[in-house]
């Protein structure tokens, strides 16, 4: 199976791009001018403290040796990579890409607003306490796999259910942004945003379809399992995308008036959300439904924030958390094992309400877990280090404060943006230094 | 002399720039700026978020021209700005004392 070996290393740096740049891209362009810059922070410096935390435990509580009755692996088993072959290597960087995704889409919910030292903190807590559990009672033969033999291909309920939950948890623990729901907190670069999205889309091949588990007992079957199975989730992650982007953009155009390139990248994200843990599991039509539906239903589901008062700034929760449940759950009605890879037959194909409600437990699983956990990493956090920069910070911009840096540079001549350092009637043309300019 | 300020809407400037030429002027200050009238703003909408967009973008011309070209010019700017409906923008004319010339140092009319 060299084939397969090869395509896990392409899979694997096609994960990798999807927090850096893609998302770090579709958040950027929705957020302010003035946080663009910390908003893509948010998602390198996920890439760069969950990568270490993942080989030096996070590979380990995911595969390693079921402890506490399979909510979690031993830490110690495998840790810092003990014991584990060359030969699975690639193995452990593509998981670790899905760690790294997976809390870096959880920077949407807080946007604008966190001191980078509380995100530093809150991410190694947040995978070892929600992210690793999860991943190991779904994936790693825990709890979940043990006693539901629920259905997730590549993480409706480890990766989307689970960051929308954190979102939404954050989002009420942190509080709302200075002027929410107030003043116009616009996209302010929707080309970053489409870019971002475009490039989400084709990294996720990699995620759903790199996501093949081999169960074959000879190369043979092995080889004829991924030239089916890799032909199917790939498929259905294109045209459930594609109905999705339709799906959102119908239903905006009628409840707005006009079809938006903010709606086509949002209807792309909710459609690959939805077929990620189904995309294995379904023919065709079930991918074109769960596509349609989780597009118009996220398009729906975004508004509802103004309406609780929630500053869920980019919609983790609308886009995350409802498409990830949609995808988990219409498991239970479209799942197929005619013409697709699914473990038992949904409603819709004479598999009754089992698979339904092996779907319905799973999810809700992964939203009490992940609920719980950032409810207390988020608590812990703001009544010891606190979450947020100062008011005045945050309506002056929190790239500034927190970085040093502001993103543009647009006006050359009469000192524009957030600072007239680089302005033709700047008073010196000498660099300040940096704690100057962190001060100023 | 006068300073003759206009505000019109964006797609009029091209307009405007080639009537005045032809009549004869041979200079003037645009800027893009932004506010608002009677035209008030506009709503956009994203991820179903109305947001209302208090300032519209409109063109700044400045020109300082001799007493007896003034009503001219604003009869042209207002001739080739107009469409007709809310948000065409205004024209004033303010008196202006003194023009100096930067690189002769002319004053006044031979400075225009």
């Amino acid at each position: 199976m060299d084939g397969y070996y090869a395509w896990m290393l392409v899979a694997t740096a096609l994960v990798l791009m999807m927090t850096t740049p893609a998302l770090a891209l579709f958040y950027g362009g929705m957020s302010r001018s003035k946080s663009v810059l910390n908003m893509m922070m948010m998602s390198y410096v996920a890439l760069g403290v969950v990568g270490i935390v993942y080989v030096l435990w996070g590979w380990s509580m995911t595969f390693g040796e079921n402890t506490a009755g399979g909510l979690f692996g031993n830490p110690f088993d495998m840790f810092a990579l003990d014991g584990v072959g060359w030969d699975g290597y690639i193995a452990v960087v593509f998981q670790l890409t899905f760690a790294v995704i997976t809390a870096a889409l959880i920077s949407g919910a807080i946007a604008d607003r966190v001191k980078l030292s509380a995100w530093v903190v809150f991410l190694p807590l947040w995978v070892t306490l929600s992210y690793f559990p999860i991943a190991h009672m779904v994936w790693g033969g825990g709890f979940i796999a043990e006693h539901l033999a629920a259905q997730d291909y590549a993480g409706g309920t480890v990766v989307h259910i689970n960051a929308g939950v954190a979102g939404l948890v954050l989002a009420l623990v942190i509080g709302k942004r200075i002027g929410f729901g107030k003043e116009p907190m616009r996209p302010h670069n929707l080309t970053l945003t489409m870019i971002g999205a475009g490039l989400l889309w084709f990294g996720w091949y990699g995620f759903n379809v790199g996501s093949i588990v081999l169960t074959g007992d000879s190369d043979e079957a092995n080889t004829a399992q991924f030239m089916s199975e890799t032909g199917l989730t790939f498929l259905n992650t294109t045209i459930a995308t594609c109905a999705a982007m339709l799906g959102w953009l119908v239903v905006e155009r009628l409840l707005h008036g006009k079809a938006t390139t903010l709606g086509a990248a949002s209807g792309i994200v909710a459609g690959l959300v939805a077929i990620t843990p189904s995309c294995g599991a379904v023919n065709l039509v079930g991918a074109i439904a769960i596509g349609a539906v989780a597009g118009a239903a996220c398009a729906w589901a975004v508004g509802l924030k103004y309406r609780f008062g929630l500053d869920d700034s980019l919609d983790v929760v609308g886009v995350h958390l409802v498409g990830g449940v949609i995808g988990t759950v219409l498991i239970g009605l479209f799942a197929t094992t005619e013409h697709a890879a699914a473990s038992e037959n949904g409603l819709f194909y004479g598999g009754g309400l089992t698979s339904l409600g092996h779907q319905a437990g799973a999810a809700a699983i992964a939203i009490v877990w992940s609920g719980v956990a950032t409810l207390i990493i988020g608590l812990a956090i703001k009544y010891t280090l606190g979450w947020r920069v100062s008011g005045e910070a945050e309506v002056e911009g929190i790239d500034f404060n927190q970085h040093g840096e502001t993103a543009y540079d647009l006006h050359t001549g009469l000192g524009g943006g957030g600072t007239s350092a680089t302005s033709v009637l700047a008073k010196s043309t000498v660099p300040v230094s940096e704690s100057e300019g962190a001060n100023a | 002399m006068k300073l003759v300020t206009a505000v019109i809407k964006p797609h009029k400037w091209e307009d405007v720039r080639e009537a005045l030429e032809t009549f004869g002027v041979t200079g003037m200050t645009v800027s893009e700026v932004s506010g608002y009238g009677r035209q008030k703003g506009h709503t956009e909408v994203y991820r179903g978020a109305e947001y209302d967009i208090a300032l519209v973008p409109k063109i700044r011309i400045e020109i300082v021209v001799d007493d007896n070209d003034a009503e001219d010019v604003v009869g042209i700017v207002v001739k080739t700005a107009q469409t007709g409906r809310i948000g065409d923008g205004k024209v004033w004319v303010s008196p202006v004392e003194t023009v100096v010339r930067v690189r002769t140092g002319d004053r006044d009319t031979a400075a225009l």
